[in-house]
């Protein structure tokens, strides 16, 4: 295929960046949407200019570092897949792709494609941990009976890669599905409970400073999680933090 | 903004208030829909609510706080959340994964705020004049007339209209998102929205009709 595509391009995080054109050839619907970019760069470095910067690293969906906004959608067309799965064949013949960093205050751009996402981190080290004692005494986590649907929730809540598509996609740069999938994961364990307030009072606070939008539910943001989080986490987390409040 | 500086406060602040307005639409809607029905029904109803101390004194300035507390909250969340993304997309395909009216409360929003503004004027400043400023006597039988005055103007029938369509699609977003707010989805979730789709798009619907009904059905002169 011959394609058109359109990349933001931002020489550092301070610079201006602008949208600039790039055609390419012989891509192959087998591609997954990174190895076209490798394509481009490759190409980029034979002509001696400088390769466009995007962030990847497991290429098989699992560590949430690729990003990009693509035709408008944060991973692309295609749904439950992150970008380095998603497959050229979504694309025609003559396309013209536009590819933009994923978009939020809380997610300033590096370089070109690239965007810093440790407001993430900074979220998770608020409260998505439990805190466990290692001295010797340590209690096996199967000696702790759970209910199966909780288990599952919990596990399907655990299955976020933090890659931040969630909030690519909502149009108030909202950090309430990203959050709520942290929060909901130790929420329904039995070994999250020690810290359960404290945890979504901590975590909501700093997403809040981190300058992640207020949450409006138009509901985007499952449609675009590449792992399918649901919006019932958010009500979870939603309850979890009215509880929280009202216990004081 | 004290205990409401949080993201989640001011969203389950804004799922109450909001909750509360739907509430008392459907109070607004039983009572027009009476206009329909019987004009005497409408005539007592209006005046008891007029002249009721607890409606007139408490419940009124309450609604009227409400709805200032809705807009003026929906209002600073807009502004936010326009912050909370400084440089926007070349390319934004919104309506691939959320609705119209979910993305776009802020403008249904500020035309029924508008649409308020309309209303106050026509009805509730001239009520007011009527019963506080003027001390007029009251008059039990005169409240089906003057509304039906004011369904004359084939303008002000049309923005009232307009204004009911817009409110269908906040509505429509917002009903069933105060539930999510305010923590509530499990197996009866769906059974909810159902409710709250049919509501969003009845109750405007029918003040449609009432509107309609008046203005094709004048006092003979
Ligand atoms: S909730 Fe989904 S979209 Fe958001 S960070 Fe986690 S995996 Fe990515
Ligand atoms: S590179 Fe790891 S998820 Fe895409």
């Amino acid at each position: 295929m011959k394609l058109t595509l359109k990349i933001w391009r931002q020489a550092n995080a301070t610079a201006k960046g602008s949208m600039k054109t790039y055609p390419i050839e012989d891509i192959e619907g087998d591609m997954s949407f990174l190895e076209m970019l490798d394509v481009l760069n490759e190409d980029l470095i034979n002509k001696g200019e400088e390769p466009v910067v995007f962030d990847h690293d497991c290429r098989e969906g699992i560590c949430g570092s690729c990003s990009l906004q693509i035709n408008g959608e944060p991973h692309g067309p295609d749904r439950l897949v992150t970008t380095c799965q998603l497959h050229m064949r979504m694309f025609n013949d003559g396309d013209t792709i536009v590819i933009e960093p994923f978009r939020a205050k809380a997610f300033p751009v590096i370089k070109d494609l690239m965007v810093d996402r440790s407001s993430f981190d900074r979220i998770q080290q608020a409260g998505g941990y439990v805190s466990v004692n290692t001295s010797g005494n340590t209690i096996d986590a199967n000696a702790t009976p759970v209910q199966k649907e909780n288990a599952d929730d919990a596990f399907y809540a655990a299955t976020c890669i933090g890659c931040g598509a969630c909030v690519a996609a909502c149009k108030n740069a909202s950090a309430m599905l990203f959050t709520s999938a942290k929060v909901s994961q130790y929420a329904l364990l039995p070994q999250g409970q020690v810290e359960a307030a404290t945890r979504v009072l901590n975590m909501v606070e700093q997403m809040d400073k981190e300058g992640f939008g207020n949450c409006t539910n138009t509901g985007a943001c499952e449609i675009e999680c590449p792992k399918g989080i649901s919006l019932e986490n958010i009500a979870r987390m939603n309850r979890e933090y009215l509880k929280a409040s009202l216990q004081g | 903004m004290g205990i409401l500086s949080a993201s989640i406060a001011k969203k389950v602040a804004m799922a109450l208030s909001g909750l509360f307005l739907v509430f008392f639409l459907a109070q607004h809607f039983t009572i027009n829909l009476s206009s329909v029905i019987d004009p005497e029904t409408f005539n007592n109803w209006s005046h008891f609510m007029g002249t009721n101390g607890l409606v007139q004194f408490v419940l009124q300035p309450v609604l009227i706080l409400g709805v200032i507390f809705h807009f003026v909250m929906g209002i600073v969340l807009e502004i936010q959340n326009r912050n909370a993304r400084a440089i926007s997309y070349k390319s934004y395909k919104g309506s691939k994964n959320s609705t119209w009216a979910s993305r776009n409360m802020i403008i249904s929003g500020l035309v029924i705020l508008a649409f308020l503004g309309l209303h106050f004027y026509d009805f509730w400043v001239p009520e007011i004049v009527y019963k506080y400023v003027d001390v007029k006597e009251a008059v039990e039988d005169r409240y089906f007339i003057e509304l039906v005055h004011k369904f004359e103007s084939p303008v002000r029938t049309g923005l009232y209209c307009l204004a009911f369509v817009l409110l269908m699609f906040h509505l429509w977003h917002g009903f069933a998102s105060s539930f999510q707010s305010v923590g509530f989805n499990n197996k009866y979730s769906k059974a909810l929205q159902g409710f709250t789709k049919l509501y969003a798009i009845l109750i405007p619907a029918g003040f449609i009709f009432i509107a309609l009904y008046h203005h094709f059905n004048q006092l003979p002169h």
